[in-house]
């Protein structure tokens, strides 16, 4: 489904990713876990196509596709969807006409008929069940004065609406309770089958707990240096990251 | 022979037909002000970035006839949502037409401002005829005054005017380039409640100015919504002068909505002239192409106990200009007074310009007064947030951008009218963007 290979990206100057390389195939749920600034967020910019990255090597193919060539909005549509690490408030937009319009657009993207009222609001209680949402928080503008739970459940709510391929977790237990932990872990494995994937990235082992990983990789500096199943999330948890960097031999910057 | 003697020669044959009418006394006195004053120019610190003289540099005709040549299909045209449940007073080149206004409900009076000077009205008119010069002393507001050929619209004691009031400021460059001075004194008494629409629009291809004042009156207890719908040509202009005075305990709403036109001054001054009033003033402005947006309001708080808000939003694209300059002042007597401004804008052209101002001058010690202005770009994170969920980048913005305006357009209190101009923004960002 999605193959990253060799994969180097960086901000104005800065190199951070310096050689991914990663398979997902359909059903799997990959995790993604580093220490701070090790490039993990970079990446999922990256795949999403966020504009202030360049990418300046390697490759990235999705279901056949260069991904990199894609906007944005055609990568969405193509069926990659980010849970972003700070969803971002739109004042004056409610999150029934974006949801609606995003709905649509991305139909429209893949050939489809447009939602009428009927089936959209069905498909929208459906959704809004699964991710225990009210009435009144998708009236309310988007993610406008959302607690940090209430935003990522919504990241998740959109998930629901939109049924990506592939969905990459961007730090999405952070700032989360672990009641709210719960509700979005559930929320994404109720979404998941053998024709979707996940990929979590993640500081902690706690969100794991709930969304089990088929596979783990630890990125370090720009480069994945250690794979291994879901064990090697506990492992990491109870030494922490100081023990692949001694087991690598990476060397610190000075 | 400079544009101002042209002007001033003009108004004298004007004047000269009507020197036994009560008002000319007024008129008389503001052709005086003119002619000492001329113009502003750009050194004129409420001018400085709204450069009117430049357009005042063009002889316009002033209408010194009643319109003849005008039909109703012309009239049709500019007609806002709505009309068939409103009344409607029509202006064509700044004079009153009765042929076409239409009065619908029995709770409001309208007649020539001549005839109210001279009959049961007179002590109203007296009064507050042409109050608002105190707060412009310039040219362009004695230009107005000294043509002053309007209407008196009363609402009397305690009625509440069913159907809200339409004005069309109609300027017909079909033929020459037309200077207007359209000019209305309104009286709200006591308890009574009225609202008003007002728009713009020029015929033909020449250029046109609408120099424009309207006075509003509010008495003890009563409540106006004012809302003003600027969507002219890019070859007509205007200076749009609101002035509203709160002579008694009251409430009243402004909301400014400015999407076309070629320099377009407002001017609104609310004078808090009763304790315990209230006042709410709304702006948006969404300009392109060359267009030039200048909001300069005054908020004035004589009395005390009064509580004032004021939210004015702008985007500006392409080469277009806004400027927004928010006086409030709190005199000595005005203790207790709450009042808020904020000034909020989105440059989307690169060469898209805005000034903003706040200007606070407080007397009073015990006050709560804020004033916020900011100017940025569209966020760019969140259209990326958008275009990720596949929304297509200019869709992102649109959505963005209206989401922008809501607040204002909520204010709009009258469906017909906040769905029209719903609309038009939204055709503006489906073309324009």
């Amino acid at each position: 489904m999605l193959r990253i290979d060799n994969l180097q990206a960086g901000i104005e100057e800065k190199q951070i990713l310096k050689g991914i390389n990663l398979d997902i195939k359909p059903g799997e749920v990959h995790a993604i876990m580093g220490p701070n600034g090790s490039g993990k967020s970079t990446l999922a910019s990256v795949l999403a196509g966020r504009q202030d990255y360049e990418v300046t090597g390697g490759s990235v193919t999705f279901e056949g596709k260069d991904l990199l060539e894609l906007s944005p909005e055609e990568r969405a549509g193509e069926g990659v969807f980010l849970s972003f690490q700070y969803p971002v408030e739109i004042p004056g937009l409610s999150t029934t006409n974006f949801i609606k319009t995003a709905v649509n657009e991305v139909r429209k993207y893949r050939g489809q008929e447009q939602l009428d009222a009927v089936s959209f609001l069905k498909l929208m209680k459906e959704k809004m069940a699964l991710m225990e949402m009210d009435q009144a928080m998708l009236s309310r503008s988007l993610n406008e004065g959302f607690s940090g739970g209430e935003k990522k459940r919504n990241e998740i709510f959109q998930m629901a609406m939109l049924q990506p391929k592939l969905a990459i977790l961007d730090e999405t237990d952070s700032g989360l309770d672990i009641d709210a932990i719960r509700i979005v872990a559930n929320g994404v494995n109720k979404l998941r089958n053998e024709n979707n994937a996940v990929l979590v990235i993640t500081h902690y082992q706690r969100l794991l707990d709930y969304l089990v990983p088929d596979f783990v990789h630890v990125l370090y500096k720009g480069r994945i240096v250690k794979s291994g199943t879901k064990e090697l999330a506990l492992e990491l948890e109870k030494k922490g990251y100081d023990f692949i960097k001694n087991e690598i031999g990476v060397e610190e910057d000075v | 022979m400079s544009t101002v003697d042209y002007y001033i020669e003009q108004l004298n044959t004007i004047q000269a037909a009507k020197q036994d009418s009560p008002l000319a006394p007024v008129r008389k006195s503001a052709l005086d002000t003119f002619t000492n004053m001329g113009f502003p120019t750009s050194r004129n610190e409420e001018w400085k970035y709204t450069r009117i003289g430049s357009i005042f540099k063009k002889e316009f005709r002033l209408q010194n006839e009643d319109i003849t040549s005008f039909n109703q299909s012309s009239i049709d045209a500019v007609r806002l949502p709505g009309h068939e449940n409103a009344n409607e007073l029509v202006f064509v080149n700044g004079r009153y037409s009765e042929e076409f206004s239409k009065i619908i409900s029995d709770e409001i009076i309208v007649t020539s401002l001549e005839a109210a000077a001279s009959d049961e009205y007179a002590d109203i008119v007296k009064a507050y005829f042409n109050s608002s010069s105190k707060y412009l002393k310039d040219g362009i507001n004695a230009l107005n005054a000294a043509y002053a050929q309007g209407v008196f619209i009363y609402v009397p004691k305690a009625k509440v005017v069913p159907h809200p009031v339409y004005i069309y400021n109609i300027v017909d460059a079909v033929a020459d380039a037309v200077c207007a001075l359209p000019r209305c004194l309104v009286y709200v008494s006591e308890a009574a409640e009225v609202s008003f629409v007002e728009t713009y629009a020029t015929l033909g291809a020449s250029e046109s100015i609408t120099n424009q004042v309207t006075e509003i009156i509010v008495a003890e207890n009563a409540n106006v919504s004012y809302c003003k719908i600027q969507n002219d040509n890019s070859k007509a202009s205007q200076v749009s002068t609101t002035h509203i005075h709160q002579v008694g305990k009251s409430y009243a709403e402004t909301v400014t909505i400015s999407l076309d036109g070629g320099i377009v001054r407002n001017n609104l001054n609310i004078v808090m002239g009763a304790a315990h009033s209230e006042a709410h003033m709304y702006g948006l402005y969404f300009q392109n192409g060359e267009s030039h947006i200048d909001n300069h309001t005054i908020v004035d708080n004589v009395m005390p106990h009064c509580q004032s808000n004021e939210l004015y939003k702008g985007i500006l694209n392409d080469r277009s200009t806004g400027v927004f300059n928010g006086r409030i002042y709190v005199r000595q007597d005005a203790q207790k007074t709450n009042a808020f401004q904020s000034n909020k804008n989105i440059l989307l052209g690169e060469n898209a310009t805005v000034n903003t101002q706040p200007q606070l001058e407080i007397f009073a010690d015990d006050v709560k007064c804020s004033h916020g202005c900011t100017v940025g770009s569209l966020d760019e994170e969140g259209i990326f947030y958008l275009q990720s969920r596949g929304i297509p980048k200019e869709v992102a913005m649109s959505l963005l951008l209206q989401g922008f305006a809501l607040d204002i357009l909520e204010k709009i209190k009258i469906e017909h009218i906040r769905t029209y101009v719903q609309e038009l923004i939204a055709a503006r960002l489906t073309t324009q963007i």
